[in-house]
């Protein structure tokens, strides 16, 4: 059994223009020492799905199930979550500046956060527990710096402060939500290099949230990719980034530029994400898709095995031979959508083929 | 490089020596560019204590129709460096030329001219775009302020411009909260286009988007400079992009040029140790280059530059570092076996095929 196994979470938010449905049935796992990367656009729910397991998105309806470690993290009362929150599961967020606080000294919000978790400990004792986190995760003369506000350090070292403040009680799961997006390449390699070899070190189980694919190639094992609220794929990096079946999937590493491609031009996804209020009907990608068929329109795919390993999942009415970029697959999809499109896919197809630029109509 | 273009040949008429590289495709040439903030304190009595050293002679070339693409880490002045191009920051020295005049620190007046060939598009575009202004007025700015257009043709030469970035024009009336992140670059660029400038100064102008829009604002820039003829000066923290856009490359590195030069040269055979680290520790969305890739993890963070290293200011963290490089200054000169546009600035730039000293990953068990 896996440490943490999310099945079928539902996460939905009332606000006065509608109900926005923020993740729509998820479902996935992650084993002690590998790594989950969750790709997918801004307003993909990617966020919206960690911060529910740890009770931090307060005001939605939240139904599924997510068990960690043999308790339900969605039915546990909030006392009991909060004892398991930064002790057994931890989070690293996207912006280190405003997720320490600025008017304590780092070294006291590290200390701070062991003792609140264990009251046998002393000051003393997590304060030296803190100079001893810093030193882990490369931050020069600890001694000193463990003193110093946040302003005092630069980006690098304020998220390697965070991941300090995440690893101080060795948690089973780590969360990163978009650790290195503002962080420049040169720390990014350093900050992921050093959470791997954290997690090679104490065998701690990491999901990956990030819309950088190229993150995701680097440190991830398995992969899920989400599109308005539900998973589009999940694979192996591997499978993901070499026999992509999801259109979705596959325009978002046709979006990359990348020196090694012959075309001059980029291949973009044409339209933009819908709105998670008013979703589009049937496969939540169709209006976007350059596959899309009739079945699309009004039957929502689920996620059913496109290889024989089992292991690779896609939600796309496409055959699961139509993997990869490879031209026989290229002519299955084709095939494929030549038999399965009528008058109404047909419009849609012409509309995406006519404007690939342009990004449709603005959002009422 | 040529010997430098003193204003006096700059101002008679006659814009640029002749040399045999400089012809009149060079639509902006800085030379030499200073620019230093001063850092305030000393209790009562305010005092200059310090420089914060933002910019440090930096010398560039924008040819016409063509991209220059600017990269370094976050603090190493490439901002900076644009906005005293744009005319937005007075210069501490140097001089920026554009079409062979002299525009360092005109006055207000003079510069406006040339405001119209000079424009800009900023990284944010929620903060850029004044949300309570209807897109039509914002992006009717420019006609507005260099008066002309006026009524019907202003609103005409707006919904044009809207359609030529694909907006739709009908929208004229909306507000920059009714779009989204990818349709606000677009109205910045619709804004920055309005008067048929020859060189727009992109600041990270993608880097807010997601991948699937950044392509397709890029394809847009790439269009329309292809359509009108337009230079860019392009600021990007990321690689790929940048070499994606561009047809010259300068990497800075706390206020100063480490490498300049055509792309492929730059990507291919980076000279100088600090391109060679950027260039290995941007991320590739392919598993097997980045499980083979050797990584030169640089140690430490970019230091102050109110108090920049002696020497070669990369030194403290340069895997190559000798004596020498505490002490000396390196020049930005053409280095053995590299095309004459190809300057590094470093005293003992990477050869070919050398590999330099890198943390290499423990290898992990691979999921297949």
């Amino acid at each position: 059994m896996s440490l943490l196994e999310v099945s079928n979470l539902r996460v939905s938010f009332p606000t006065a223009d509608g109900v926005v449905q923020a993740v729509r049935g998820v479902s996935f796992s992650v084993d002690s020492g590998k790594t989950i990367g969750i790709v997918g656009e801004s307003g993909s729910g990617k966020t919206v799905l960690t911060q529910t397991l740890l009770g931090l998105a307060p005001g939605g309806e939240i139904s599924g199930r997510a068990m960690f470690d043999g308790a339900d993290l969605l039915a546990l009362d909030p006392a009991h979550l909060r004892r398991i929150r930064g002790a057994e599961i931890s989070v690293i967020f996207q912006d280190p500046l405003t997720s320490l606080h600025p008017l304590y000294r780092v070294g006291w919000q590290i200390s701070e956060m062991i003792r609140a978790h264990d009251k046998s400990v002393t000051k003393k004792q997590a304060h030296e527990r803190a100079i001893e986190m810093l030193a882990r995760v490369g931050i020069p003369q600890p001694r000193q710096r463990v003193n110093d506000y946040p302003h005092q350090f630069s980006g690098g070292m304020r998220q390697r402060a965070m991941i300090a403040m995440a690893l101080s009680l060795s948690p089973k799961l780590i969360i990163a939500d978009e650790p290195t997006t503002a962080l420049d390449a040169t720390v990014q390699a350093q900050i992921l290099d050093l959470l791997l070899r954290l997690q090679q070190e104490s065998g701690t189980a990491l999901i990956m949230i990030t819309h950088d694919l190229g993150v995701v190639a680097d440190i991830a094992d398995d992969v899920l990719v989400m599109y308005a609220g539900r998973a589009a794929e999940k694979a192996s990096k591997h499978e993901i980034f070499y026999a992509a079946h999801h259109p979705y999937t596959k325009g978002l590493l046709e979006s990359i530029p990348n020196s090694s491609a012959a075309e001059d031009r980029l291949k973009p996804i044409t339209g933009q994400p819908p709105s998670l209020i008013n979703l589009p009907s049937g496969c939540a990608f169709h209006p976007r898709c350059r596959y899309v068929m009739d079945r699309c329109l009004d039957d929502q795919p689920n996620l059913v095995p496109v290889s024989e390993s089992g292991t690779h999942l896609s939600a796309c009415w496409l055959p699961a031979a139509a993997a990869g970029t490879a031209e026989a697959a290229e002519a299955i999809r084709r095939r494929a959508v030549l038999t399965g499109r009528n008058a109404d896919s047909a419009r849609i197809a012409e509309a995406i083929a006519e404007r690939p630029e342009s990004e449709g109509s603005v959002i009422a | 490089m040529t010997g430098p273009i003193t204003p006096e040949t700059a101002q008679s008429g006659d814009p640029w020596p002749t040399d045999a590289d400089l012809t009149d495709d060079v639509l902006v040439r800085v030379e030499n560019l200073v620019k230093h903030f001063p850092v305030r304190g000393g209790g009562l009595v305010s005092r200059t204590i310090g420089q914060v050293q933002a910019v440090d002679g930096v010398s560039l070339t924008v040819r016409r129709g063509q991209t220059l693409g600017l990269v370094g880490e976050t603090g190493c002045g490439k901002s900076t460096l644009a906005r005293c191009i744009a005319g937005l920051l007075p210069a501490t020295s140097g001089k920026v030329y554009f079409e062979g005049k002299d525009i360092t620190n005109l006055p207000r007046r003079k510069m406006q001219p040339f405001r119209r060939d000079i424009q800009m598009i900023f990284q944010d575009p929620y903060g850029s775009l004044n949300p309570r202004r209807r897109v039509g007025s914002i992006i009717g700015d420019p006609f507005a302020i260099h008066k002309t257009a006026t009524g019907a043709a202003r609103k005409k030469a707006v919904q044009e411009l809207m359609e030529r970035v694909g907006l739709n024009p009908e929208h004229f009336n909306r507000f920059p909260a009714e779009f989204s992140g990818g349709q606000r670059q677009r109205i910045g660029v619709a804004r920055a286009l309005a008067l048929r400038p020859k060189l727009i100064i992109c600041d990270e102008p993608v880097s807010a988007l997601d991948v699937s829009i950044q392509a397709q604002v890029l394809n847009l820039l790439a269009d329309l400079q292809k359509d009108f003829g337009l230079a860019y000066l392009f600021i990007a923290h990321d690689l790929e992009v940048v070499r994606h856009v561009s047809e010259s490359v300068l990497v800075m590195y706390l206020g100063k040029v480490a490498e300049v030069g055509p792309k492929d040269p730059v990507y291919d055979t980076p000279r100088h140790p600090y391109t060679a680290a950027l260039l290995s520790a941007a991320t590739a969305a392919d598993p097997e280059a980045a499980a083979t890739r050797q990584r030169i993890i640089l140690s430490g963070d970019v230091p102050s530059p109110i108090n920049p290293p002696s020497g070669c200011r990369f030194h403290p963290r340069c895997p190559k570092a000798q004596e020498r490089c505490a002490t000396e200054v390196p020049e930005l000169e053409v280095k053995a076996g590299d095309m004459p546009t190809h300057l590094t600035n470093c005293h003992f730039p990477v050869q070919t095929g050398e590999v330099l000293a890198s943390s290499r990953r423990a290898p992990r068990g691979e999921s297949r």
